[in-house]
């Protein structure tokens, strides 16, 4: 048979990037990803900057405002001004910033702490119900309740919300893994291992981890998506990161009590909100599809 | 002349572009006439499944017809449109799989299955077409059929199943019946039972069968005429006893060649030393739950065995005997409920994991699936060297061991770079018995080796499987279900029911004197008894 010599690895990097929501996805994340990264030179102004004269202003109005030298510069709010004055544009060009960390953090601290768990509690008969059961336990507690428990507790801010959203998402992970464990524990190919005396830990290391990594990038978007909601949720009720940090949650709290008058408040962190989340949502299942056997499409 | 059921005439069928052949079926002709029998076989690959695939109109989307025709009764099914092949199917033609647990939908009722043919194409009321089920029900000679027609399908045996699935396929009495491996995933006693059973239905009601199968045995039993398939196109066709008994082309003569035959061969008792024994070994799985008793099976219960150096023991039996449940007890990859494993003197079976490693090097397994054997995101070398390496085997010693051993097992040194999935299905089965070599075992433990691979191939690694036997005075375990395969390579054998020993003895013996009845009805089972198969031809005795 004339298969072509490439490791399953570059076949599978080259289904991935043949695949259609995974380009358009991913190209929207990136962008989004880009837009935090290069905040300060996108035409925005400082983001907690206020201007008592300059409150509540439509999309696209033009002011002479004061810079902090006293010299008077021109400025247009692309996105209008919220009730304090500040310019919408720069809070939610900076917001994706605060979106972005949370998101990322908490997707690799969740995996992280997940994967551990998961491997001892699919590959060790004993740990398995203890560990499942304390994950059952976790499971119960709604993650908006303890977050607003793990924030009430500490102060409210940004490694807070970290921590209230990451304990709520590991039970998830610890599950995904163990069951990948459970069914690759089965394959003849690791029993040629246990019989070739690899040692437990090398064992999970070389045979049983490499097939998580498929189902855990998928599952590491998804908690992306929800850790971004969370946040902006956790901020919206006045709960998570200090109103001072813009954080798309923040900009729509604090556009709520205007919201009749100048929807624009929450309108554009609002679409940013949905446009992010739909991203890396679409990137995850085009993934899911390449990656994950179960649910790739037949050829 | 009577016309024909089926007539396949000139069908050729495209594979997708990315394939390593063109056709998947390449200009192939035949017929089956009413109430005969015709045997497609040939090896995996060969195309025969796409032909049946073809008549139905099951094609999967990418394979197209580009030539040809497949008559049913005289009417085309290959262009037919969607409705006309909804109509024909079940009424004219019907069609058994492999495997009865997936054919059959788990959340409905046996009864409802059968009568949900007679709904979709008949008038019948409820109640008649309930009366239809049961009848037919009796006809494949289900028993209590007035109440099995109300159970689900986990409820019913494999065989009990496939019967099921016969009774659907019949009971609008098609024209031809396409059976598809209907008995390869049954165990041997219900696959003599079932192929009884479509011989019988074929006979009664005069259907036209399409047998698709790659076991001589079965072909032996049943077919009227035989087609052999290879790579896509015939190599021959003509009355069963002209193919068996005087086939002209090669690849007949080496199919042929490669069925083990029934009769083994007289051998020496081995004199070696005692490589592995087992005493009083049971294996109890399930256990007490937290509220009140568990449900406890006895996988293996009592046994007592020995394998010496440079012997051969086998154990057959059929799937749930327990053959497998001893196998991975020796390796301790499943820990024995209580009895003692003595390798080289020194008592494994309750030994701790950590104790264990020195002793893992004695014991090695070659598996039954070629594919899932080795990881797949590592080279066949990197798995090769694992095991030594594990043991202190520097890595340019083993990988120079591994070169060498590849040679051993017919393959080449630079087949090390490449991963698994570039290999055949017997060429992983080689690098999987070169890896078990890797650590000098003294026991190799071989369960159901051979029992995927063609037969050809088959023929191929047993005949490997002998040699390092040989070559490295090995005790062999070698578990399998196929008692041809048994007769050929086992110098002793012992048979397994139910997790119990039921007979032990030298090979010769078992099959000329049978002592126990479990073992006279596996061997009358086996399919294609009386035809003499290991030579070029078959002998009908």
């Amino acid at each position: 048979m004339a298969i072509a010599a490439q490791s399953p690895f570059r076949q599978t990097l080259r289904r991935m990037f043949g695949n259609t929501s995974v380009r358009v996805g991913g190209t929207i994340a990136l962008l989004i990803l880009l837009m935090g990264l290069f905040a300060p030179f996108l035409g925005t102004r400082d983001p907690s900057d206020i201007s008592p004269r300059n409150r509540n202003k439509t999309p696209g109005y033009e002011a002479m405002v004061r810079d902090y030298d006293g010299n008077k510069i021109p400025v247009v709010y692309r996105m209008g001004s919220d009730t304090l004055g500040r310019d919408v544009y720069s809070r939610v060009v900076y917001g994706a910033r605060t979106s972005l960390i949370v998101g990322a953090a908490v997707a690799f601290l969740a995996i992280a702490v997940g994967l551990g768990l998961g491997l001892v509690a699919g590959y060790f008969r004993v740990a398995d119900g203890i560990i499942m059961r304390v994950m059952d336990g976790m499971m119960a507690i709604p993650a908006i309740l303890l977050a607003i428990a793990v924030v009430s507790l500490f102060s409210a801010g940004l490694t807070s919300v970290i921590v209230a959203i990451v304990v709520a998402e590991v039970p998830r992970v610890v599950r995904l893994v163990r069951s990948v464990v459970l069914s690759i524990r089965e394959e003849p190919y690791v029993e040629a291992a246990i019989t070739a005396g690899t040692p437990a830990p090398l064992l999970l290391v070389r045979h049983v981890l490499p097939n998580t990594v498929a189902p855990l990038i998928v599952q590491g978007t998804f908690i992306v998506a929800s850790a971004i909601i969370v946040e902006a949720i956790l901020s919206f009720l006045g709960i998570g990161i200090p109103p001072e940090i813009p954080t798309w949650g923040n900009i729509m709290a604090e556009g709520r009590q205007v919201f009749q008058l100048f929807p624009h408040n929450i309108l554009y962190p609002g679409v940013v909100l949905a446009l992010t989340v739909l991203s890396v949502n679409m990137l995850g299942d085009g993934l899911r599809d390449t990656l994950d056997p179960r649910f790739a499409k037949r050829v | 002349m009577t016309e024909n059921v089926l007539e396949v005439r000139n069908l050729t069928v495209e594979l997708p572009a990315a394939s390593d052949r063109k056709h998947a079926v390449e200009d192939i002709s035949f017929t089956v006439g009413p109430g005969e029998i015709v045997c497609v076989v040939g090896e995996s690959g060969s195309g025969k499944s796409v032909t049946a695939q073809a008549v139905m109109g099951l094609l999967p989307r990418e394979l197209k017809p580009v030539a040809g025709a497949t008559l049913l009764e005289g009417e085309d099914t290959l262009h037919a449109p969607v409705s006309r092949l909804r109509q024909l199917r079940g009424t004219k033609m019907a069609m058994i799989f492999q495997e009865p647990m997936t054919a059959l939908n788990p959340v409905a009722r046996v009864g409802d299955q059968i009568a949900e043919m007679l709904e979709i194409h008949t008038t019948h009321s409820a109640s008649e077409r309930r009366a239809r089920a049961i009848e037919i029900m009796k006809a494949v000679h289900l028993p209590d059929a007035d109440r099995m027609v109300d159970s689900y399908p986990h409820q019913l045996s494999g065989g009990q199943r496939q019967r099921i699935m016969i009774a659907c396929a019949l009971v609008l009495d098609p024209a031809l019946l396409i059976a598809d491996e209907p008995t390869t995933a049954l165990d041997v006693t219900t696959q003599a039972q079932i192929l009884t059973l479509v011989k019988e239905m074929q006979e009664r009601r005069g259907t036209g069968v399409l047998f698709i199968t790659h076991d001589f045995g079965v072909v032996a039993e049943i077919a009227d005429r035989v087609v052999v398939m290879q790579h896509g196109k015939i190599v021959e066709q003509g009355p069963r006893e002209q193919i068996l008994q005087n086939p002209q082309e090669d690849y007949s003569k080496m199919l042929m060649a490669s069925v083990p035959s029934m009769h083994p061969p007289e051998r020496m008792p081995v004199e070696g030393k005692t490589a592995v024994k087992t005493t009083n070994l049971v294996k109890k799985y399930g256990s007490k739950g937290w509220f009140g008793a568990g449900r406890e099976v006895l996988a293996a219960s009592d046994v007592n065995l020995h394998v010496a150096r440079g012997e051969t023991l086998g154990i057959v039996g059929e799937s749930g005997s327990g053959k497998s449940t001893v196998a991975r007890c020796i390796a301790r990859l499943i820990d024995p409920t209580s009895g003692e494993i003595s390798l080289h003197g020194t008592d494994i079976a309750t030994m701790s994991q950590g104790n264990l490693r020195p002793h893992r090097s004695k014991v090695q397994i070659v598996f039954q699936d070629p594919y899932r054997s080795m990881n797949p995101r590592r080279t066949v070398g990197q798995s090769m060297v694992e095991a030594p390496m594990n043991f202190g085997t520097p890595k340019e010693e083993a990988m120079a061991m591994a070169r060498e051993l590849m040679e051993t097992v017919g393959l080449s040194g630079d087949a090390l770079e490449r991963y698994p999935h570039q290999f055949s299905g017997g060429q992983r089965q080689r690098i999987c018995i070169a890896r078990a070599l890797m650590v000098n075992p003294e026991l190799l433990i071989a369960d159901e080796a051979v029992s995927a691979l063609d037969v050809s191939v088959q023929a191929q690694v047993l005949k490997l499987l002998d040699d390092i036997r040989a070559k490295y005075n090995l005790a062999m375990l070698f578990i399998t279900h196929d008692l041809r395969v048994a007769a050929q390579i086992c110098d002793r054998l012992i048979v397994m029911q139910n997790g119990v020993v039921v007979e032990q003895g030298p090979t010769h013996d078992v099959y000329s004197a049978p002592q126990h009845d479990y073992t006279r009805l596996l061997l009358d089972a086996a399919p294609g008894q009386g035809v003499e198969f290991g030579s070029g031809s078959a002998t009908v005795a």
